[in-house]
């Protein structure tokens, strides 16, 4: 079945089995490996991307239901070679030990600060509870994200960047 | 690991999607969210021949309130309800509720009406809709019928829907006082399915007496489950410390708990007499005006 997905602001024209899961789509038709599979059973959260603006697991979507839709995956975080702040974040906290929830960690992290910009730790905490991950503990990755919503609520402030700096008292 | 395969059907119309279900009966299934069905076909669990995706279809978008209902479009998602500040004061079991369904990125695709007609024992939302007392909206060859909740958990995963409807709705009569609910859930770890749920609704007299009472039990027997004992008791009395003491009580004899990995019956049962005496008590601190911590 022939479908047109938009991924990361590029186009694509593919066609595909309807049985094929929009994860190995990604994966094996377009090459954007930073999603990755994970269980496989819809728990771990470790395939995580954005359909239309929303955070969904995509070992549970079929590609041909992508069909005219808009989906950004964690490829689609960085931006003319700079890492996105939430990106720098996990790195600047530790936010990783193995991996490889990292790029679910990152997308559900950043569809959390889309709708909440200033998100609490419990906020967090059930923000990313659809991923898992089996090294961390979670604290760092908890941690990264709240340093990326200061960071990113720093530079929307950017014009007045001297009242910001004088007036952070978010940390 | 991939589903066996199937044609795929993505039809835009209600009418178009009836044809389809009389064309291929029992070898149809209608998808919605998915996040039940996917996994299943992923499993063998569910091998359907045709998957008829209904996400295409706008009438089914959506939910509205008219002629004394809240109807719930058949692919409203969980997290709609979950964010619906408009529907907390009137209708605040739905958000109680959906935030306790499996985990946020689930919420996004999830159907309330889908989880309705996978009709899962453990079924948060089968909960919800029998304290609501809601009914289902089937459509058909035959045109559309209205399903009491009561009676449309026919068995395990079997609802009562003819293989050629489709649930188009849920409707949630609106409350006629102050409202409260809360959704009660004990689960194994995050997101997992309830060892035991229990929802509650509770709308009050302008004389504080109880003008409408729901209890939704899942996970304590074939289906969801009412708790008829507790709602009549509770009918036109207040709630006091002797009346949600008795309710408590009420409450895990019409549950039908078995044995299983997740925990006795006994513990079950017990399990929903504390979250009865302690859902109604906070419903009680609430609807008098006080701030409930959570």
């Amino acid at each position: 079945m022939k479908i047109r997905v938009r991924v990361n602001g590029q186009t694509y024209e593919s066609d595909v089995e309807p049985r094929k899961l929009l994860v190995y789509y990604l994966r094996d038709d377009l090459g954007l490996t930073g999603t990755h599979v994970g269980c496989d059973t819809t728990s771990c959260g470790a395939c995580t991307v954005l359909l239309d603006g929303k955070a969904v697991k995509s070992c549970t979507v079929l590609a041909v239901q992508a069909n005219g839709c808009d989906v950004m995956t964690v490829e689609g975080l960085e931006r003319d070679g700079q890492l996105h702040p939430l990106q720098t974040a996990f790195w600047e906290e530790h936010g990783l030990q193995c991996g490889y929830c990292t790029p679910g960690m990152l997308m559900s992290g950043y569809a959390l600060l889309q709708t909440n910009p200033h998100p609490s730790e419990e906020e967090i905490r059930r923000g990313i509870s659809g991923n898992l991950c089996r090294c961390t503990g979670y604290m760092n990755i908890v941690k990264a994200i709240r340093s990326a919503a200061v960071k990113l609520a720093d530079a929307s402030a950017e014009p007045s960047k001297e009242v910001a700096a004088s007036g952070s008292s978010s940390d | 690991m991939f589903p066996n395969s199937f044609e795929y059907i993505a039809p835009t119309t209600l009418t178009e999607t009836i044809e389809l279900l009389q064309r291929h009966g029992y070898d149809a299934k209608v998808l919605a969210g998915g996040q039940s069905l996917l996994p299943m076909m992923k499993l063998r669990v569910a091998a359907p021949p045709i998957l008829i995706d209904i996400n295409g279809i706008d009438e089914l978008k959506g939910w509205r309130e008219e002629n004394g209902f809240l109807r719930i479009g058949a692919l409203v998602r969980h997290s709609e309800l979950e964010h619906a500040d408009e529907l907390r004061a009137r209708y605040p079991l739905l958000a109680e509720t959906a935030v306790w369904i499996a985990d946020p990125l689930v919420r996004n695709l999830g159907t309330v009406c889908g989880s309705l007609a996978h009709a899962d024992p453990a079924s948060d939302w089968g909960a919800a809709m029998l304290a609501l007392h809601a009914q289902v909206e089937a459509i058909g060859p035959g045109g559309k019928r209205q399903i009491p909740i009561d009676d449309f958990f026919v068995d395990t995963f079997t609802p009562a829907l003819e293989e050629t409807e489709i649930a188009t709705a849920v409707l949630i009569p609106t409350p006629a006082g102050r409202t409260a609910g809360r959704y009660l859930k004990i689960e194994r770890k995050a997101g997992d399915f309830a060892i035991a749920g229990l929802a509650i609704h509770v709308s009050i007299a302008s004389d504080g007496t109880v003008a409408e009472a729901g209890f939704g039990i899942c996970a304590c027997g074939p289906i969801p489950l009412r708790g008829k004992r507790a709602e009549e008791y509770l009918l036109g009395k207040k709630l006091t410390p002797e009346t949600i003491e008795a309710v408590s009580r009420l409450v895990p004899e019409d549950a039908d708990p078995t044995d299983d990995l997740r925990g006795s019956a006994e513990y079950k049962r017990d399990v929903l007499r504390v979250f009865a005496k302690r859902g109604l008590s906070d419903i009680a601190k609430e609807l008098q005006g006080e701030v409930v911590l959570r």
